[in-house]
């Protein structure tokens, strides 16, 4: 981040006395949350629970007499409940990073981080095992006086004590990601059986660390230091999007009361400076210092802060989801949800329907064959003992459906085109055969050298299904 | 082992390697940490371009530098345990030919089992197997195609395997020599012997009476005359060729150089060469094996 010097900020180039070493990196200061209740956080714990009960569900479905989805890398198969993609189909892949982009372009300029506060897998993990300290190890105050405390035999119970717990949580995790790739069902009976393939063990357990490491230890420092959408999120944002605010207005200047005293003879804002907005913060900053870049848009502070104006008898949002333009305007909660609808998220929604709508249509209109030409390019013509001009071709038949088809093989687009092939074609349950054919024709009235030609493939029970593919002839 | 001509060039490119290194780190120590008067806060990297413009300083956690020191720990590690260091192979000794040999082996263990059964079976029964078939034209269609083509129907100087008609034999154990051994076919130039341009007119139109096909009958009854004493060494008296030598048969439809009149003076006149390589260097015996019976199966004798 760069800055010009002036007014607040003084190089040290030039100072007279420099004899102090000083480190350029920080030591990080393990951050305490506290405990937080109530609407913000029920919908967090709500987003937590539908996306782990999916995660941790989807794969033991099942579907067609095998597992609902699963990444098959080995056979390059994606089964994704009634569809089966293949490598080719890999354009759906790319629509859909396209779709995740425009939703994240979306959220973002509606309501900020919405992603990081609610739905990342770093936010969500990390509330499970905070949840899973605070049960063993006490809330806030406890677990800072028992890191500070002595190693005593209750000590070192209460963390052997939740690092089990999140151990087994994090191989649970590890485990359900391997069952993605590989039927779950089996890998679970060769985990019981202690007979795991190298592979599958290593990422598991890799898998499992880094849930360990990444929920357990590292938390806000993914986000501050290693998330790249964390930080150019904030380069969606303009000044009608909700961000959660302090209320500078409303609660300066800030300072401790009892609840009898009179604020306004008292000349006090509506800040109480408890300082519950800091402790609940999972990143640790003060957000009445106003937008910081580690805020990840969790509301925390939301809960917290209207807690405490309840028990104070004051009006609830001193720290609310708010804009930017609206805290300038002092706009209604409903004249700052208005500009939600602005051409910039008009855009990117119409973009991302369109893009959906079209994405299902294709799934919805898609050929379950495809169909490869490849010329022998070694002999280009030949001549049969009826004298007759032959050419060879293999003909690559996909059939993606998971049952097995047969295919009828025509050729077109000459006068007189014999196709020598076995028909029809029998190709098993999302399989794909490779078939020698060649073609013939007489040469009489054609003009040497290469023609167009058309191999039409049409399943011989469901004529809808076909599949055209242009190749050559070659006439000498 | 030393890839380079002189030695020196391996010590010389160590040296820049394990300077590189130990640069690295010094730079890191270096840039880790800067001089500040007493009491001053690190507010900047102390880096100014453009007379004022200075980088904050928003220092990245301890833990972060501790990873950089870690890629040179792993740089040494590895250099120690792999070849990476000018001609130092590594302590592991891991070459890229072994890790090769290492794949073949674990695929020789995983498919040998299924080769090995098939060569333990029947040509014929081989062939009637619908997975050996399966592998056949797999290895067909990476060994043979290019030549005999992707349908095994050849072309102008190339066999069709498909038409029932062997140069060679189409016993299981002839194909199989084929295959291991290759075939070398040779017409020699008979023009001066039939003589020259006319005489080759006459015995290709006593050839071209052989199989049924349009011919001068005067010119046929001149080259019988000659075909009798020269060609008879090889195709016979028949005309029904010979299949120790590969000389084909003159009284079918199969022409491997073209059946009309132009084609069959020309091979009288300038002669045929046609070689199928040798195989046994490249496919072992068991793939051999199931290619014979891939192209056995192919051909009308085995229906």
């Amino acid at each position: 981040m760069l800055a010009r010097s002036g007014d607040t900020l003084v190089t040290g180039h030039g100072s007279p006395v420099t004899d102090q070493e000083s480190s350029l990196y920080e030591v990080r200061k393990k951050i305490y949350p506290r405990a937080v209740h109530g609407w913000w956080a029920g919908w967090r714990w709500a987003m937590v629970w539908a996306t782990q009960i999916i995660y941790y569900g989807l794969p033991w479905l099942t579907w067609n007499d095998r597992q609902a989805v699963l990444f098959d890398l080995a056979a390059r198969k994606f089964y994704i409940f009634g569809l089966v993609l293949w490598p080719q189909d890999v354009v759906y892949l790319t629509v859909l990073l396209i779709i995740a982009a425009l939703s994240l372009f979306l959220f973002t300029a509606v309501a900020g981080r919405l992603w990081c506060g609610y739905a990342c897998p770093q936010t969500v993990y990390t509330e499970i095992f905070m949840w899973v300290e605070r049960r063993i190890e006490g809330d806030r105050m406890a677990r800072m006086r028992l890191d500070k405390a002595a190693w005593t035999p209750r000590k070192l119970a209460l963390k052997s004590a939740k690092h089990a717990a999140w151990i087994a949580l994090a191989l649970w995790t590890g485990f359900t990601f391997v069952g993605y790739f590989t039927p779950i069902q089996e890998l679970w009976a060769s985990a019981l059986a202690v007979s795991l393939g190298p592979w599958e063990a290593f990422w598991v357990v890799f898998y499992g660390f880094a849930t360990w490491g990444n929920a357990g230890f590292m938390r806000e420092q993914v986000c501050k230091y290693m998330c790249p959408y964390a930080r150019f999120q904030s380069a969606m944002f303009d000044r009608d999007t909700l961000i959660i605010s302090y209320d500078r207005r409303r609660g300066e200047p800030r300072g401790a009361r009892n609840r009898s005293v009179d604020r306004v003879a008292a000349g006090l804002g509506d800040c109480v400076d408890c300082g519950i907005c800091v402790q609940v913060c999972p990143t640790g900053i003060d957000i009445r210092n106003g937008l910081q870049y580690e805020c990840i848009g969790c509301a925390a502070c939301i809960d917290a802060c209207d807690q405490v104006m309840d028990r104070m008898g004051y009006p609830r949002g001193l720290i609310r989801y708010s804009s930017e333009a609206g805290v300038e305007r002092g706009d209604t909660a409903r004249q700052i949800l208005k500009r939600a609808l602005r051409a910039r998220t008009l855009l990117y929604a119409t973009l991302l329907l369109g893009i959906i709508a079209g994405l299902f249509v294709t799934l919805y209109l898609r050929t379950p064959l495809k169909v490869d030409v490849i010329r022998d390019r070694a002999t280009l013509v030949r001549e049969t003992s009826e004298g007759l001009l032959e050419n060879v071709y293999r003909l690559q038949v996909m059939n993606t459906r998971e049952s097995a088809r047969r295919y009828r093989v025509s050729v077109s687009g000459l006068p007189g085109l014999q196709l020598s092939a076995r028909q029809p074609l029998e190709i098993s349950s999302a399989s794909s055969v490779t078939v020698p054919v060649s073609v013939r024709v007489d040469p009489a009235g054609l003009k040497p050298g290469s023609h167009e030609i058309v191999f039409q493939v049409t399943d011989a029970d469901e004529p809808r299904v076909t599949v055209s593919e242009a190749s050559r002839f070659y006439v000498r | 082992m030393s890839d380079f001509a002189q030695d020196a060039w391996g010590v010389y490119i160590a040296l820049i390697t394990v300077v590189s290194i130990i640069a690295c780190a010094v730079l890191l120590k270096a840039l880790s940490t800067r001089r500040v008067a007493k009491g001053e806060k690190v507010g900047t990297t102390g880096h100014t371009w453009d007379e004022d413009l200075t980088e904050l300083n928003h220092p990245l956690p301890r833990w972060w530098m501790w990873l950089f020191y870690l890629t040179i720990v792993f740089s040494a590690v590895y250099l120690a345990l792999y070849p990476g260091l000018g001609s130092f192979g590594g302590y592991l000794g891991w070459t890229s030919t072994g890790q090769f040999e290492q794949d073949m082996q674990r695929a020789d263990a995983r498919y040998g089992p299924i080769y090995k059964k098939f060569l333990a079976q029947d040509v014929k029964q081989v062939a009637a197997d619908a997975d050996a078939r399966a592998i056949g034209q797999k290895l067909f269609l990476n060994y043979c195609a290019q030549c005999h083509g992707s349908d095994a129907g050849g072309s102008r100087g190339f066999p069709s395997l498909r038409d029932g008609d062997w140069l060679y034999g189409g016993a299981p154990e002839a194909i199989k020599a084929s295959i291991a051994e290759g075939r070398t076919g040779v017409m020699p130039p008979q023009g001066q012997l039939v003589g020259g341009d006319e005489g080759a007119k006459d015995v290709a139109h006593y050839v071209l009476s052989l199989s049924g096909r349009t011919h001068d009958s005067l010119r046929a009854f001149r080259g019988k005359v000659k075909f009798q004493t020269i060609c008879v060494a090889c195709h016979g008296t028949d005309g029904k060729g010979n299949k120790l030598l590969g000389a084909p048969d003159l009284t079918d439809k199969v022409w491997l150089y073209g059946g009309s009149e132009g084609a069959i003076i020309e091979t009288i006149l300038k002669g045929r060469k046609g070689e199928m390589p040798a195989h046994k260097q490249i496919l072992d015996e068991a793939k051999i094996h199931l290619l014979a019976a891939y192209v056995y199966g192919l051909s009308p004798q085995s229906r």
